[in-house]
């Protein structure tokens, strides 16, 4: 929570310190008369200090008012609020895509060494160095021009429509952190299965499936989380270029646009969502840390 | 400080099959770093709207880009700033990491309380994010990418360091120096430092792969490298209505190269750690 706290001040003071005049901004550039400029200066709080400038900022963003989009002219909440669910959509869709494909290639891969675990390791090593925005264009290359499966731009209308839409995009920022959390999986699963507990369990009879769920896998959850958790997050990120890439009008391809065109009121508002979001599934994980983990307790401080 | 480069070779035969065709590629590409505006055969900058998207042809291996510039001439150009803007991002953030890490891990207690939970503020910026606020504040350019970047990962390379220098700290000899009165500084710079470096290599080299996926995804965002610039990202991004129209190639061929730099760093990366780890036990 802290942290959150002081990352909007960050947030906030990185574009205080922007050049450009706000009063400029407002007007578009055109020359204002005095009186007018009182009245910007006294609805924005432009001659305040600057920590008292902070303060109005913070307080009205708790409330949902983020101010105003100097190049949409409209309100920063409602243009957030519009696109907010096009990226929370495609980062769901992808950590689905990891957790269900990249812990599950993993555990199979950790269990039969051989040639699956040959093929897993090499196949993985490849996409973990596959950026979103080149898996992007290979993935609308094959699939949206070459076979037509998926549309290669654009949102999308109606829920089955906007699910074939968000499927290239979502592989695409799935792809490289897939391979992470299978190479991690993997090592967690082998290092545990070669464990004496496990070996003892075997050789005591106990069947095959109950000592991989409650013997190996138990154990290797935790490692397990830690990445999925980590890449999960650092999606909320990536998901900007991929939404770039594939024209849909999510979250951080209007904070890139904002940032070209110096939008400082969306870069603000945006960053603040993203960070939050960051953050919250940051703590998200902990919990479950703490679910997995009979020894770790809330509260406390590891490390 | 730098190893006998028969150490390099040493361990870089160790590395075995993979990190040797590894360290081929990243010869390769860092050759073309350097030379590569030299190497290019054809002017990378110079348009001709009349060959815009023409295949490969006699003396063009990989055709021309939406501008009818030669795409091999741009490719060779282009690795320039694709890959010396992440090696300044590594060469800022591992010795900065390398410093906070040290710092922690020498003084403990306050120095290292504040140093860790300024680190952790800076953790809840991704780098991306970080780098768009940037942009957003000094104008799109590469060195404004570069710097948000490097604020971003020095945290991380930090995190990494700070336990091997904190386990490093505690050995008998580091001791034995301090009762001699031997100075912090230079204990920690002919002693410490060196012990630990097999780790910071490593994570240096892990942390190039990154630093080049994230610079050219700002490119290819249109707020690092800006065009007619060469750089693979950017001609991922102008070339990407080919990819509709059925020219597909120059974009591609950009991303190809980026893969293959990547998976390179990757594969010697992941080595360097184990033999840092094989060596540490």
């Amino acid at each position: 929570m802290a942290s959150l706290f002081i990352a909007s001040f960050v947030i906030f003071a990185a574009l205080y310190l922007a050049p450009g005049n706000p009063v400029a901004a407002l007007s578009g550039g055109r020359p204002l008369p005095p009186g007018s400029i009182r009245v910007l200066d006294q609805r924005y709080h432009l001659n305040e200090p600057f920590l008292a400038q902070y303060w109005y900022w913070l307080d009205n963003a708790l409330h949902g008012n983020l101010g105003i989009s100097i190049t949409l002219r409209e309100n920063v909440s409602t243009l957030i609020a519009s696109r907010i669910w096009t990226t929370a959509g495609l980062v769901l869709y992808a950590s689905v895509i990891i957790v269900v494909l990249g812990v599950g290639a993993g555990i199979a891969s950790g269990l039969r060494p051989g040639r699956l675990d040959t093929s897993t390791l090499v196949v993985t090593a490849i996409s973990a160095a596959i950026p979103a925005f080149v898996a992007a264009i290979g993935l609308i290359v094959v699939f949206a021009v070459k076979l037509r499966w998926f549309p290669a731009l654009g949102n999308g209308t109606g829920f089955l429509s906007n699910i074939r839409h968000f499927t290239l995009p979502a592989v695409a920022l799935a792809v490289a952190s897939l391979a992470i959390v299978a190479r991690v999986t993997r090592a967690a699963v082998r290092e545990e299965s070669d464990r004496e507990h496990v070996q003892t369990a075997v050789s005591r009879g106990i069947p095959a499936r109950h000592v991989i769920w409650r013997h190996i896998v138990r154990n290797a959850a935790i490692p397990i989380t830690t990445i999925t958790g980590i890449t999960i997050a650092s999606l909320i990120a990536v998901a900007a270029v991929v939404e770039t890439a594939f024209s849909l009008n999510g979250l951080g391809a209007y904070l890139v646009q904002a940032a070209q065109s110096k939008d400082i009121a969306v870069v603000q508002g945006i960053s603040l969502v993203l960070v939050t979001a960051f953050v919250v599934v940051n703590l998200l994980m902990d919990v479950l840390y703490a679910a997995l983990d009979p020894r770790v307790t809330l509260g406390s401080q590891p490390r | 400080m730098a190893p006998a480069p028969s150490r390099g070779l040493a361990l870089l035969r160790a590395t075995g099959p993979a990190g040797i065709a590894s360290a081929i590629v990243l010869v390769v590409a860092a050759f073309a770093a350097v030379f590569g505006p030299l190497l290019a055969p054809y002017d990378p900058n110079l348009p001709n709207l009349s060959l815009a998207w023409v295949g490969p042809v006699g003396g063009h291996l990989l055709g021309y880009d939406f501008e009818g510039r030669d795409v091999l001439s741009r490719l060779l150009a282009g690795a320039q700033t694709t890959m010396l803007g992440p090696l300044a991002a590594v060469v800022i953030s591992v010795p900065a990491g390398t410093l906070l890490a040290v710092t922690a891990a020498w003084r403990r207690g306050a120095s290292d309380a504040v140093i860790s939970s300024s680190l952790n503020i800076l953790f809840t910026f991704p780098a991306i994010l970080l780098a768009l606020l940037a942009a957003a504040v000094f104008g799109a350019s590469l060195v404004a990418a570069v710097l948000a970047l490097s604020a971003a990962y020095t945290p991380y390379v930090a995190r990494v360091l700070r336990g091997a220098a904190l386990k490093e700290r505690t050995q008998a000899y580091v001791a034995a120096l301090e009762v001699q009165g031997a100075p912090a500084t230079s204990v920690c710079l002919r002693h410490l430092i060196p012990n630990i470096a097999p780790l910071i290599v490593a994570q240096a080299t892990i942390l190039f792969g990154y630093a080049m996926v994230d610079l050219a995804a700002i490119s290819f965002l249109g707020l690092g490298v800006q065009p007619p610039t060469a750089n693979w990202g950017v001609m991922i991004s102008e070339n990407q209505a080919g990819l509709l129209q059925g020219y597909p190639l120059p974009a591609l061929a950009a991303g190809a190269c980026i893969v293959l730099v990547v998976i390179a760093v990757n594969v010697l990366g992941e080595r360097l750690f184990e033999q840092a780890r094989v060596a540490r036990r």
